[in-house]
């Protein structure tokens, strides 16, 4: 199987676990609900949770591939290793935006602001931006190699970076507390809604993996075409 | 290693001897400094807002600011008539070259922020005096943290399309934890507090420093190998 007849079945293969995974994820909104119970004290606003948390665990299991295949791409300068790191944060780049987005919708209705500095948060918007320099740095090289090298770096350099800022934005908060009634608690979740958050992070999980599969077989076409021409070129 | 440390040491004096020679990018940084410190002065309504209040952030914002000028050059310099590839051809290790940069920037950006700090002082009558050691120590501590990652942000943003714009977008989420560490412990110092107050801030700061100038070292060679 040439290269490109291999880039295009993934396509497909992955086209098809995106359809099941937006199924299911359409099943677990049935489930969140309809047969979940509504939250005491926030009532149907609480629904956004699920949307919201599964996106945020996305978000940085994303930006936790892009450190380690960039770290795999210095080690073996394997090109597969540099499209797999892009294809990551190009997804995680979605699912960190879905955060910041259901994150002041929820803050609106229960926390009465659309935006605090909320350690969370704060950490959220930074990993968001360094996801966005990946991104733009990616579009202002031209030469694969160079743009490889270079996104790695920057993907490793990231992923040592979001430590440190969690660790400055939580020393800020707690020498400047903010009003408790801003943060809701972590109550035990009953039976229930812990279920449905469960199912909901699998969905995620399984949604993410099936696009990320997805952008992944895209770039392996593009360069597979790619270098189709380039040799029809030279012929 | 000693041997190391010569070959950066030369790499940074022929740096430094360039702009003392010509004296362009410092003296605008000079003046860009000083022309933000005093356009700060108008940001905030005196009746209100005591200059103390801002005063940290102010001095911070506008180094940071400084540095990003001086980094944007680091290796824009090497671009003219492809220097770089000159250095990369010499016997110098990438390592050299690295610290060697480094060494430049921060004789560059140190030296602009040794006149801004007393011009920060007149300008908001700020008593750095009684604090000035514990200060110096915070402005190295956080200038190293900066300049390291800064230097090597720089060396890639040269070779990209938009130069000048991408070295901000790749370095400001990086100043977030010095400079927010740099920004408390000034403001600490600056109200009279102990500095024993700051303990968590310092190791915050301390091991920035640690661990991206290692990695910097360690990636460097990466972002030039041809």
């Amino acid at each position: 199987m040439t290269p490109i007849e291999s880039a295009e079945r993934a396509l497909r293969r992955s086209a098809v676990w995106i359809l099941v995974s937006l199924l299911l994820l359409a099943g677990v909104y049935v489930r969140a609900l309809v047969f979940t119970p509504a939250e005491m004290v926030q009532g149907l606003a609480q629904k956004i949770f699920y949307i919201h948390a599964p996106s945020a665990w996305v978000a940085f299991l994303a930006f936790g591939i892009v450190g380690v295949t960039s770290i795999v791409y210095l080690l073996l300068k394997d090109p597969r290793a540099d499209l797999f790191a892009a294809s990551s944060a190009e997804v995680g780049m979605v699912f960190t935006t879905e955060v910041l987005i259901t994150g002041p919708i929820w803050g609106k209705t229960i926390w009465g602001t659309w935006w605090t500095w909320d350690a969370r948060l704060t950490l959220t918007l930074f990993l968001w931006f360094v996801m966005l320099a990946y991104l733009v740095l990616r579009s202002a090289v031209h030469e694969p190699g160079q743009r490889a090298r270079y996104s790695a770096v920057l993907g490793i350099l990231g992923a040592l970076l979001v430590p440190f800022i969690h660790v400055s934005v939580y020393l800020f908060r707690t020498l400047h507390p903010l009003p408790v009634v801003l943060k809701p608690g972590r109550p035990t979740l009953p039976g229930s809604m812990l279920v449905t958050l469960v199912c909901a992070f699998l969905t995620f999980t399984l949604f993410f993996g099936a696009l990320l599969w997805h952008r992944y077989a895209l770039a392996r076409l593009t360069d597979a075409r790619a270098h189709a021409d380039a040799e029809r070129a030279d012929a | 290693m000693v041997e190391l440390l010569r070959v950066a040491w030369a790499i940074a004096a022929k740096d430094v001897l360039l702009e003392f020679r010509s004296r362009t990018a410092f003296v605008s940084a000079l003046v860009f400094t000083a022309l933000v410190l005093a356009i700060f002065n108008f940001a905030r309504d005196p009746t209100a807002v005591s200059a103390l209040d801002l005063a940290p952030g102010i001095l911070w914002i506008t180094f940071t600011f400084a540095a990003m000028l001086g980094l944007n050059r680091a290796f824009g310099l090497e671009r003219e008539n492809r220097a770089l590839d000159g250095l990369l051809l010499s016997p110098a290790s990438r390592t050299a070259i690295y610290l060697g940069k480094v060494l430049a920037n921060l004789v560059f950006v140190g030296s602009v922020e040794a006149i801004a700090l007393p011009l920060f002082a007149l300008f908001f009558n700020v008593p750095v005096l009684p604090v000035l050691g514990p200060m110096v120590l915070v402005i190295a501590l956080a200038t190293l943290g900066f300049v390291a990652v800064g230097t090597l942000m720089s060396s890639m943003a040269v070779n990209t399309r938009l130069a000048e714009l991408m070295l901000p977008v790749l370095l400001l989420p990086f100043l977030v934890p010095p400079v927010t560490s740099a920004v408390q412990i000034t403001a600490r110092l600056f109200a009279g507090r102990p500095f024993s107050e700051v303990g968590a801030w310092l190791r915050l700061l301390v091991g920035y420093d640690i661990i991206f100038v290692a990695a910097c070292i360690l990636f460097f060679e990466s972002t030039i190998e041809e």
